[in-house]
């Protein structure tokens, strides 16, 4: 028996704006508990909510970044349920008429092909406070800082077929919410978090299984390990005869398990109802048309791009476009270059950039060389004054002295030798000073002639023209 | 000088003729003499009256002619009060000192009130004749025995015993205007918007509304000049400008067509009652009003679906009193079940547990659509039938109560007959329209109210027609004969 998982995510992303979804409340992350609780995140008696327009924008920012239909009128509702750490006895979230309806997404797989996971919706809600069950014995401690915070809820279809699907799709959704810049993406803090519904079915069946929620799937990589576990359980229910059951699990990463934590008649009526304390949310045309101006160019466009533009294979362009920093940055460097030589920046970029700032943990922002500098480094290679090799060297003296790389040439005299008869007459010795390897070459070891290159860009510091070096020992070696 | 309207106490703290110093202290000497009767009062600020009294008379003396400067006022307990107990009449907030003011309360301290103390109310506003505060009933000043009226029957009671002049109300379903009613005050509950809610106390959010409760409709008049204005920090709250609401309190009422909804004159209202509203329409067609007999076809479900909708959002309302962040927290709880739990077991009363269990009910999958929808798809009919109405008529006027004040106890133990009370007062809120209720005369010495009800935001136009009544008629200036000294 072959069986087709199904999966459908619903991710929380909390957005970066600088006060609460409902209150002037910080929404700075790492603060002492309860200091940035105000007297309506806390749910003092008394107090009302009011929408903070900046969560709005960011909401439609996303809507239309995954084409999806825009409620011109949303709903508020409230979701009714106790918790120590839900201040209000209910969370503000939307339930009948989410603010952003059905879009997609378009996804690729390490092979390239590439897939469009449908969204069902997105909404707008308050995130809840911390529980802290480990700071005080026998007592749990109540952090609000985070209560209040807004989160997009992004529901998408039942479009994923296996783990790798949805870890893909995350890291698609996850690489949009940055570029957009309405969240930080930072998984270890908490601002995106997934759940998942997984189910199976047999293969080519029609109708889905019975899903499972998972909770608690805080990066990429669990994310495919509680998929794959919860697959294989689900699979070894129905083919050892039994059913599974509707329920919402807890991934334990230490176990690399699922369990239960409540089925579906545990589950709490939410006694969902319009918030009435908040107006209708009204999205209006010349809001929708402001935000529609802030969007930046997309990464899959982004991609495309530099695959037309700079020639840039697909691995290139879409590892360039990542995140708009990089993308930034790498077409600040091919600036002022001929396009022809994009492909020498990505490979920089790529290479030996990202390398140094891996290094340091730093972002491509925050770089010791700048674009510009690395432009015009580039410049030196490319009009020969000094060799690929050379570069290397140079670019490691701007990194740590964050010096021009004309000033590190100049000063270091890494300038490329390209004059015939100096490299001539270092040729002549080097030929004169190794008659048996010119014997042993003359006598069919090819081999050996990078042997001769080798020694005449050691005699010359690296500094030789390498093709000069090359044409001239063919000359003078008569091969 | 302590059944004088506030106007007048306006006129003689202007003339300085008594300081507000004085006057706050012959407020806080009857509170003191005879509130352990009419118990109307839940805190009395004395200490702080009398700072705000003299910070009132130093700003007079420096030539601030604000209209309510110095002016004495009791507030509902359920504004809160920075610093001061707030406690809803409930066990829950009996240990609550709320930590911000609420806009009505900012508003009223900004323009130089001086605060007397906190009324006594239904727990939650939740009830029609303060039978149900965990401070204890409330007396009726005409009649000791009998109920002020629900849920704003503190500030009913004090101002009709003299125990301050002016009040503030919250009206859900008919809380100012009832207890006005049977106190013999005018009451306003202003459109649903045109006052803050930001520090209400909330029981149903989308019908508390905040109003003066005093002697006479141009009393009203001042305050709601004080107290109306949209706030930033209340979604609800709606941008609109505000009249100056004593400009018009004279205009005259000729050609003002009086609709008279025949459904309000049934035999659910005590045939007297209704010879007196009657009475009170003749006065004003004398004024030059036109009468009209008109119909609010589907005012009889007002009462059901209000019950359903104000007990939905009270359930949810009620939520954030968890014991876990202030208020009653119940000893040693086992887990955390048990603390919430025995925390609102204990912390709720009777009537305030019966709402939250009906509205948890109503919101409930599967009976959401039966109750919730139903309910609110009722409302847009009321709403409708008040819209036609008004296209016949300016205003409509009615009783404000099927009967005189109710001895204590007689309803107490039976919610249906209580929440009959209300039966002509719920459907202004289910509309969010204006309406007032003034003194129309006495039946067995004891007052009975005359309601008005206008299209949203015409405040101005009730007061109007108050005001031109109370030139015509004594009733409101007769007072309980026992707190005469």
């Amino acid at each position: 028996m072959t069986w087709e998982t199904v999966i459908g995510l619903e991710v929380h992303v909390q957005l970066q704006t600088q006060s609460k979804a409902f209150s002037g409340a910080s929404t700075q992350f790492g603060a002492a508990p309860n200091t940035q609780a105000s007297i309506i995140d806390l749910g003092m008696p008394g107090v009302l909510p009011v929408l903070n327009k900046e969560a709005v924008k960011m909401a439609l920012c996303f809507g239309l970044a995954v084409g999806a239909k825009i409620n011109k009128r949303s709903i508020f509702a409230r979701k009714n349920y106790f918790y120590p750490d839900l201040p209000k006895g209910y969370q503000i979230s939307q339930f009948e008429i989410p603010v952003v309806g059905e879009g997609s997404l378009k996804i690729f797989l390490d092979d390239q092909t590439e897939k469009t996971i449908r969204i069902e919706r997105a909404h707008l809600e308050e995130d809840a406070g911390k529980s802290l069950h480990d700071v005080y014995q026998g007592l749990s401690g109540i952090d609000l800082n985070r209560a209040g915070t807004p989160l997009l809820e992004i529901v998408s279809k039942p479009d994923m077929r296996s783990a790798k699907e949805a870890v893909a799709y995350l890291k698609t959704l996850h690489q949009l919410v940055r570029y957009l810049e309405i969240c930080d993406g930072n998984l270890q803090e908490g601002s995106f978090r997934c759940d998942a519904n997984v189910s199976v079915r047999k293969m080519g069946a029609e109708k889905l299984g019975t899903r499972a929620e998972i909770k608690n799937i805080n990066s990429f990589r669990y994310v495919e390990k509680a998929i794959l576990h919860e697959v294989e359980r689900q699979i070894d229910i129905l083919e050892s005869g039994g059913t599974v059951k509707q329920e919402t699990r807890l991934y334990d990463p230490d176990k690399n398990e699922t369990r239960a934590m409540r089925s579906k008649e545990e589950a709490n009526d939410y006694r969902y109802f319009p918030d009435p304390d908040l107006l209708p949310l009204v999205i209006d045309d010349a809001l929708l048309d402001a935000v529609q101006k802030t969007l930046p160019e997309l990464p899959e466009a982004k991609r495309q791009r530099f695959v037309e533009t700079f020639g840039l294979s697909p691995y290139d362009a879409s590892v360039i476009s990542s995140t708009r920093d990089l993308s930034n940055y790498f077409e600040t460097v091919v600036e002022k270059l001929d396009k022809a030589q994009a492909k020498l920046a990505a490979n920089w970029v790529m290479g030996d950039l990202s390398a140094a700032l891996n290094k340091e943990n730093l972002e491509f922002a925050h770089s010791k060389v700048s674009a510009l500098a690395l432009s015009e480094l580039l410049t030196r290679i490319i009009d020969n004054t000094i060799s690929g090799k050379i570069a290397k060297t140079v670019f490691e003296i701007m990194w740590s002295e964050g010096l021009a790389p004309d000033t590190i040439i100049e000063q270091k005299g890494l300038k490329q030798v390209s004059d015939t008869g100096l490299i001539e007459k270092v040729i002549d010795e080097v030929i004169a000073n190794n008659p048996e390897q010119v014997a042993a070459l003359k006598g069919g070891k090819d081999k050996l002639f990078g042997f001769f290159v080798g020694e005449v860009m050691k005699q010359t510091k690296g500094k030789a023209n390498p093709g000069q070096v090359n044409a001239l020992l063919k000359q003078k070696l008569g091969v | 000088m302590h059944f004088n309207s506030v106007s007048t106490l306006k006129t003689a703290l202007e003339q300085k003729r008594i300081s507000s110093l004085e006057l706050t202290q012959l407020f806080l000497n009857r509170i003191q003499k005879y509130d352990r009767q009419v118990n109307s009062y839940i805190t009395v600020t004395a200490e702080k009256a009398i700072s705000s009294a003299k910070l009132a008379d130093a700003r007079r003396a420096k030539g601030d002619t604000a209209p309510l400067l110095g002016m004495p006022i009791a507030q509902k307990d359920i504004f809160c009060t920075d610093g001061v107990r707030t406690s809803c009449a409930s066990r829950m907030l009996d240990n609550f000192i709320a930590p911000y003011d609420a806009t009505l309360v900012q508003k009223t301290q900004a323009a130089g009130m001086v605060m007397l103390g906190k009324t006594n109310m239904d727990e939650f506003a939740m009830g029609s004749s303060n039978e149900t505060s965990f401070y204890g009933a409330v007396q009726n000043p005409f009649d000791i025995e009998r109920v002020p009226g629900g849920s704003s029957g503190g500030s009913a009671a004090a101002v009709a015993a003299g125990l301050a002049p002016i009040a503030t109300g919250t009206d859900t379903g008919g809380s100012i205007r009832q207890p006005a009613a049977l106190c013999n005050l005018t009451g306003l509950k202003p459109t649903y918007g045109r006052i803050s809610r930001f520090g209400m106390i909330a029981f149903a959010s989308s019908l508390d509304q905040g109003g003066p409760m005093g002697r006479t409709a141009e009393d009203c008049a001042l305050l709601m000049n004080v107290i109306s204005g949209f706030d930033e920090r209340d979604s609800t709250s709606v941008n609109e400008a505000v009249p100056d609401f004593t400009a018009h309190l004279n205009a005259p009422l000729k050609g003002l067509k009086i609709g008279l909804p025949k459904e309000f004159f049934t035999d659910a209202l005590n045939p007297e009652m209704a010879k007196l509203i009657h009475d009170a329409a003749k006065v004003l067609e004398k004024e030059g009003a036109i009468l009209k007999e008109i119909s609010l076809a589907k005012s009889a479900l007002s009462v059901p679906a209000y019950y359903i909708l104000a007990s939905a959002e009270c359930s949810s309302n009620l939520s954030r009193f968890d014991g876990v962040r202030y208020g009653h927290r119940a000893e040693n709880p086992k887990d955390l079940l048990e603390l919430y739990c025995a925390s609102r077991a204990e912390g709720f009363g009777k009537e305030v547990k019966r709402r939250i269990m009906m509205g948890t009910y109503a919101l409930s999958t599967g009976y959401y659509d039966a109750y919730y929808v139903k309910a609110q798809q009722i409302r847009r009919l009321i709403f409708n039938d008040f819209n036609n109405a008004f296209s016949e008529v300016d205003v409509i006027l009615g009783p404000t109560t099927p009967e005189i004040a109710f001895k204590k106890g007689e309803k107490a133990a039976d919610p249906i007959t209580m929440y009959l009370s209300d039966i002509y007062t719920i459907a202004a809120n289910l509309a969010g329209i204006p309406a007032l209720s003034m003194p129309g005369g006495f039946l067995q010495n004891l007052p009975i109210g005359v309601q008005l009800m206008a299209p949203i935001f015409q405040e101005a136009k009730l007061l109007n027609i108050a005001h031109r009544y109370q030139q015509n008629t004594d009733w409101h200036t007769r007072t309980p004969k026992h707190f005469a000294e």
